[in-house]
């Protein structure tokens, strides 16, 4: 192996592993900063011997050996920790005690737990919400600071500094490091769900920028998803989301043309859409459902997504199901933006002017007033109904609003496309 | 990126694999699960139940298996949705160890090809 070639290995075994080892390391050091830190002397460590001692056969375990022993140091430095220390030594040794071979077996009864506490107090309330996703994205998802910074197009510092003020936080804060219980967990688990949608999302729909979609971002967001679906298998909103986000990456091919101009659902060649994330998206909502979780927001715009995923064309799209669907998410989260999509279903199902009646009580909603798909929709409800001329100013209106430069010119064709047409043409519905 | 990785060996075996590399293999699928990393996985049938569609010389011809002229075949596949190449090779690694640990004198190997993504079709702008 070469010196790269055994970087590229460190850079992988990185990825696989620092989640658990930071999370076992929390455990015991009870310091999320301080976890992250060994661990990351760890990995110093790592490039510097394994270039010249090879890879060793269980890079996992040696890594958190080294991660360990660097703890006891810095326990040793800190005389003041020396009860801390004395609990901890008690643990390594009856660790080291247990057959080293099977160093990973030793943990795995606690590592489960340890991810999902690790989970929580990434995402825990007292950070900002732009905290937790830096933070999340960092110890779960293994990303460099640097790769952080280029998905959210923000300079690395200011990401660096992000984490640091939210270890800081967490420390001074001293939140533990537990899994919630009780009436608290909803609570707790509903901003974990939140930091990974929000993830996805951007990677999604890309709110601002050139790019159309980050899918990195995305597979970042499905993996985390995925995970928190294994560490609590009997919490249907976590199946609901990832039923949700498998669905939606699934169309990442379609939506997006070839000179990188998005594509409306309805547009898109649906043989572009992924089968297998759709198939993977269609058992984790069967989850969902099973564990009764069709209560959830999650599990329900899973539900609608899966009501696109199973039409194979446009015209076969239920969509007396879908207004349905928005309705129960309406009365459990009721919002602007789930009316605005109501409205959009509502007119597919029942024809164009039901929908636009619908929108047009929402134009004075404040909320809205800055939202690019409200005057975006009520455009595109108008120019089915022929009124062209109304139908252009609101997608101009939609184009200057929108942050997303592929979008804004999507919006400009169409308000184009509208000046084009004189005459209203027999629009089939 | 998505991985998909085709495992190879010669067919005629001695026999099943041991018990201890089929545990030790359901254990590394397990991990992957959790890891949110392994995404679709599958053994293939032997080839005596398989048949080649093949277009040769302007002729398009079905012909069944078993292929007892090939050296090696695949075996089974797996696909995986990982971070980088580097990931994948990883990965690959620790499976072929399992097969190097558990059935001596076992040989094959792991091809690891990237399945094309949306992020491989950059826009031509």
């Amino acid at each position: 192996m070469t010196a790269t070639d055994t970087h590229r290995a460190i850079d992988a075994v990185w990825r696989i592993e620092s989640a658990r080892i930071i999370a076992g390391l929390t455990r015991i050091v009870r310091d999320v900063g301080l976890a992250e830190e060994l661990a990351q002397d760890a990995l110093v460590a790592a490039l510097q011997q394994w270039p010249e001692s090879g890879v060793p056969d269980n890079p996992g375990a040696w890594l958190m050996a080294t991660a360990k022993h660097r703890a006891i140091d810095h326990f040793r430095r800190n005389k003041r920790l020396e009860r801390k220390h004395q609990e901890f030594g008690r643990e390594l040794q009856t660790q080291q005690e247990m057959a080293v071979p099977d160093f990973d077996a030793a943990l795995d009864d606690d590592i489960g737990d340890d991810l999902l506490r690790l989970v929580f107090i990434s995402c825990h309330p007292v950070l900002s919400t732009e905290a937790r996703v830096a933070l999340t994205l960092r110890l779960l998802g293994g990303l460099t600071t640097e790769e952080i910074a280029r998905a959210f197009l923000a300079p690395e510092p200011t990401i660096a500094q992000r984490i640091v003020r939210a270890k800081r936080t967490l420390a001074e804060e001293r939140v533990p490091f537990e899994v919630p219980r009780g009436a608290e967990l909803a609570a707790r688990l509903s901003s974990v769900l939140e930091v990974i949608y929000l993830v996805f999302n951007e990677g999604y729909s890309a709110t601002a920028g050139d790019d159309w979609m980050r899918p990195a971002l995305c597979e970042d967001a499905l993996r985390l998803g995925r995970i928190l679906a294994e560490l609590a298998p009997k919490e249907p909103e976590v199946h609901g989301l990832v039923a949700l986000m498998e669905i939606q990456a699934s169309r990442s091919r379609a939506r997006v043309s070839s000179s990188g101009e998005p594509i409306l659902l309805l547009d898109q060649n649906r043989a572009h859409w992924d089968q297998l994330l759709i198939r993977r998206g269609f058992a984790a909502l069967e989850r969902a459902e099973r564990l009764g979780g069709m209560r959830g927001p999650y599990a329900l715009q899973a539900a609608i997504a899966a009501c696109h995923a199973r039409a194979l064309t446009p015209e076969e799209t239920d969509w007396a199901r879908i207004v349905a669907l928005y309705e129960a998410l309406a009365q459990l989260a009721p919002s602007p933006v789930v009316e605005l999509n109501r409205a959009v279903a509502v007119a597919m199902a029942f024809g164009p002017a039901a929908g636009l009646e619908l929108v047009d009580g929402l134009t004075a909603e404040p909320s809205l007033r800055g939202y690019h798909l409200l005057p975006s929709v009520r455009g595109d409800l108008l120019k089915k109904l022929g009124r062209f001329d109304e139908a252009r100013a609101e997608f101009e209106r939609a184009a200057a609003l929108t942050r997303n430069a592929r979008e804004r010119e999507l919006l400009l064709d169409r308000a184009r496309a509208c000046a084009g047409s004189s005459t209203p043409p027999a629009e089939p519905r | 990126m998505r991985f998909m990785m085709l495992v190879k060996h010669a067919e005629n075996l001695s026999g099943p694999p041991p018990k201890e590399l089929m545990d030790a293999m359901a254990k590394l699928s397990e991990e992957a699960v959790k890891a949110g990393t392994l995404v679709d996985s599958g053994g293939l049938a032997p080839t005596a139940m398989s048949t080649r569609v093949r277009l040769s010389r302007g002729q398009v011809a079905a012909i069944d298996g078993p292929f007892t002229e090939a050296k090696e075949v695949v075996g089974g596949y797996a696909v995986f949705e990982l971070k980088s190449k580097a990931e994948a090779i990883e990965g690959a690694l620790r499976f072929m160890e399992l097969h190097k640990k558990h059935w001596p004198g076992w040989e094959g190997e792991t091809e690891i090809r990237q399945v094309f993504g949306p992020e491989d079709f950059p826009p031509k702008a």
